[in-house]
């Protein structure tokens, strides 16, 4: 890229003799965080910052739209735990990061966004392209904050990176009123930072820890349901030596994905409204519960007066007002997950649970991938099948939001941490394509797979033109089925197949592909599903293969919204009507 | 669990848009506020802030755990079981006349040990004190007469005796 060839500008330590532009210090305080990437878009009360960009050591990546640059921070920090950096200008740049910090503050993402903002002398006075952007992300940020004078620039973006990625991390937004980025003042040396009302708990109780150890050892049919709080706190390796040890099965979160291994004897794959059958049967018949980093979610719950009917809760989360929120907990655990684990292990000898074991096990039955339906038409689940055989489990694997993510997170088995990148708790259409991006830029060396819908992908698709750009390893696979599927599998449950609007036209996908200079082809039929995957795998850099599947496929297991665990539909069940 | 009123002790941080961060979890997570009251703390740079709040138990623990998660709320204390001094101010504008004058003036200073601030040819500034019950009775009984304006503080709070109970923690340093 063009940084390697731009003079770079050191950040000492060393205090500065000249004062500075607000902007350059801006800069110099985020390469002191570490900042190496920034997803952005420039615009008017911006453009201090942007006039100083070339000199620094900054990778910056020109997005097509707002909302991708907070989503591809999003998947930067998924993909790399680091904290993923957004930049857009005041007004309009501002409010289309809103879908993507809301995303980061639902999933508990790290990312700072940095926003211009029009100069303070006309703040309140309607100015152009002046919008009250903390005002407006009050309840979606972690912090927010607006820098009133230069000298508060270093500390500012000091603790915005520290609230970012400590504690339960979220986004924040610095707004930055364009007469601070002009002001000349000096970097403050990075110093300790006085937050008396941030005091977050990373070692929990021991005694609660005992009282949990105690429930566990009791516990004749317990079950684990892991979250993505095993992804942030790094505690994959804890989480296998507590399973292993106690045997006790594991499901997960959707947003647990990838924090346990697939692949794993005691791993029963995800939970919830669309988990898989024997691991939702599991917690209907559990007698204990351990939640840990995971948030007891209404997609994992169900109706929370019939979830885990007989169950008592352990709930280990780094949140305390998760704990208690939703379900009456015997034993809360307030801490970080791997901290907890670690305890756990220290209080408890190996445990039996062979006939709980087995039970389990006789409920399973695997999600259906035949190559094609009746009809003779590809089917969907085999592509992702395929997909994950091809690449042998090993891509980082984004998602749009619908029934393509629900097929990818049952059958893409992760093995990896943060191999799987899918917006969870906003549930936000577009992340697919721009989080892949993100993911890409901050793991170079990986195959990413950005699995999207017809849909979703008709959000964000301008992003094409940014990952042909930065000739990111960003392989597009649309799984295109001609309607909003999820809504339309709804409609066909619960409203009488009344498709209002859910049928949905596509662009010739390999004409577009071309259009933005990228290798493009089309799938129809099964027998072309590997050559396709295989192609696009024969090369580094960008690929796109829309296939073409079967219209009116359903995600099953399903149970309905607010329904329990006896109100699932199960495919078998269906067969042959549906 | 039963709904109950709710009185909390809240010290924050007095730094701007702290207010606006409280006001808007309320308005998010559907609490409702019946009054809130601010002002200094006895320490510098610190804002006590008198809730109420309706709720049962675990509504209010769920309301305290999230305002906890507002980066200025320092300290938080429910303080509904207390053996609690509450007092509210009340200012009200009544219609009066030269016939019913001084029954209201009898009937605020002799009852209600209230105090009448301003007079004129037709009407009559209480100014009241006291806790909450007491100033909606006051309200209740001069209501006949005609309120032309009526403005109430909000309620604050103090346990009785010498334990303090809103107490400032050691700051920590991250």
């Amino acid at each position: 890229m063009a940084i390697e060839t731009r003079e770079r500008q050191q950040v000492s330590e060393e205090p500065q003799r000249e004062p500075q532009l607000g902007a350059h210090l801006v800069l110099q305080a985020l390469v002191r965080e570490g900042v190496e990437v920034i997803f952005g878009y420039p615009g008017g009360a911006i453009l201090p910052v942007y006039d100083a960009l070339p000199h620094y050591p900054i990778h910056h990546v020109l997005v097509r739209h707002e909302q991708s640059a907070a989503f591809a921070a999003d998947g930067y920090a998924r993909a790399t735990g680091k904290v993923g950096v957004c930049m857009a200008t005041s007004g309009p740049g501002a409010t289309n990061l809103v879908t993507g910090i809301a995303n980061a503050m639902m999933d508990s993402i790290p990312i700072v966004a940095i926003t211009g903002q029009v100069p303070q002398s006309v703040i309140g006075m309607d100015a152009f392209q002046e919008t009250d952007i903390t005002g407006i992300t009050l309840p979606i940020t972690k912090y927010n904050m607006v820098i009133r004078s230069v000298e508060e620039i270093g500390p500012a973006i000091q603790k915005a990176f520290y609230l970012a990625r400590s504690g339960r991390p979220g986004p924040v937004l610095i707004d930055i009123p364009k007469d601070v980025q002009l002001a000349k003042g000096y970097l403050a040396p990075r110093q300790e930072l006085h937050l008396p009302g941030y005091r977050p708990t990373i070692v929990p109780h021991r005694r609660q820890i005992r009282r949990a150890a105690e429930l566990i050892r009791q516990a004749k049919r317990p079950l684990i349901l892991a979250g993505h709080g095993i992804l942030i706190s790094g505690a994959t390796e804890e989480l296998v030596r507590f399973a292993e040890r106690t045997q006790i099965p594991v499901g997960l979160t959707l947003l647990g994905i990838s924090g346990f291994p697939a692949s794993h004897p005691l791993c029963l794959g995800m939970v919830g409204m669309h988990g898989h059958a024997h691991a939702n049967r599991a917690i209907h018949e559990a007698d204990l519960i351990i939640g840990i980093g995971m948030r007891f979610d209404d997609r994992v719950t169900g109706r929370p007066s019939e979830f885990a009917p007989n169950a008592k809760i352990i709930h280990i989360d780094i949140d305390p007002a998760e704990i208690g929120k939703v379900l009456k907990t015997e034993v809360p655990v307030v801490g970080d997950a791997r901290e907890a684990l670690r305890l756990l292990l220290e209080e408890l000898e190996p445990l039996e649970h062979d006939d709980w074991l087995s039970l389990i096990r006789s409920w399973y039955r695997p999600i259906r991938t035949e190559p094609s339906g009746p009809n003779g038409i590809l089917q969907p689940q085999y592509v992702i099948a395929r997909l994950h055989a091809l690449t042998e489990g090993k891509a980082i694997v984004t998602t749009d939001v619908g029934q393509h993510q629900m097929w990818t997170a049952q059958l893409y088995k992760c093995d990896i941490p943060k191999q799987w990148i899918s917006s969870g708790g906003l549930g936000a259409m577009g992340f697919g394509v721009p989080s892949a991006m993100g993911a890409a830029i901050g793991r170079p060396e990986a195959e990413v797979w950005a699995v999207v819908g017809d849909g979703g992908v008709q959000m964000t698709l301008n992003e094409f033109a940014t990952i042909v750009d930065e000739q990111l390893n960003v392989k597009v696979a649309i799984i295109n089925n001609g309607y909003l599927g999820m809504v339309r599998q709804w409609q066909q449950l619960f409203h009488n197949r009344n498709y209002s609007e859910t049928p949905i036209s596509s662009p010739d996908y390999v004409l577009l592909g071309q259009a933005y200079r990228m290798a493009a082809r089309r799938v129809t039929r099964p027998g072309e599903v590997d050559e396709a995957i295989l192609w696009a795998r024969s090369f580094r850099g960008p690929a796109l293969i829309e296939f073409v599947v079967n219209q009116e496929e359903n995600v099953f297991p399903m149970i309905p919204s607010g329904g329990t665990f006896r109100d699932m539909i199960d495919e078998y069940q269906v067969e042959g009507e549906w | 669990m039963s709904v109950r009123s709710h009185t909390l002790v809240v010290l924050v941080e007095d730094k701007p848009g702290v207010m606006n961060r409280i006001v808007s979890l309320f308005r998010q997570r559907g609490f409702n506020i019946d009054s809130i009251a601010v002002g200094h703390s006895e320490t510098p740079g610190l804002s006590r802030i008198t809730l109420v709040a309706q709720g049962d138990d675990r509504k209010i623990e769920q309301l305290v755990k999230q305002l906890y998660k507002i980066l200025e709320v320092i300290k938080i204390t429910d303080v509904t079981d207390e053996n609690l001094i509450q007092r509210e101010l009340a200012l009200i504008k009544v219609t009066a006349t030269d016939r019913n004058r001084s029954d209201i003036m009898r009937l605020v200073t002799d009852v209600y040990q209230a105090r009448i601030v301003d007079a004129t040819p037709d009407s009559l500034i209480i100014e009241v004190t006291g806790p909450p019950d007491k100033i909606d009775s006051l309200i209740t009984m001069v209501r006949s007469y005609g309120i032309k304006e009526l403005a109430r503080s909000g309620v604050i709070a103090m346990a009785r005796g010498t334990r303090v109970v809103a107490t400032v923690p050691q700051p920590v340093v991250a």
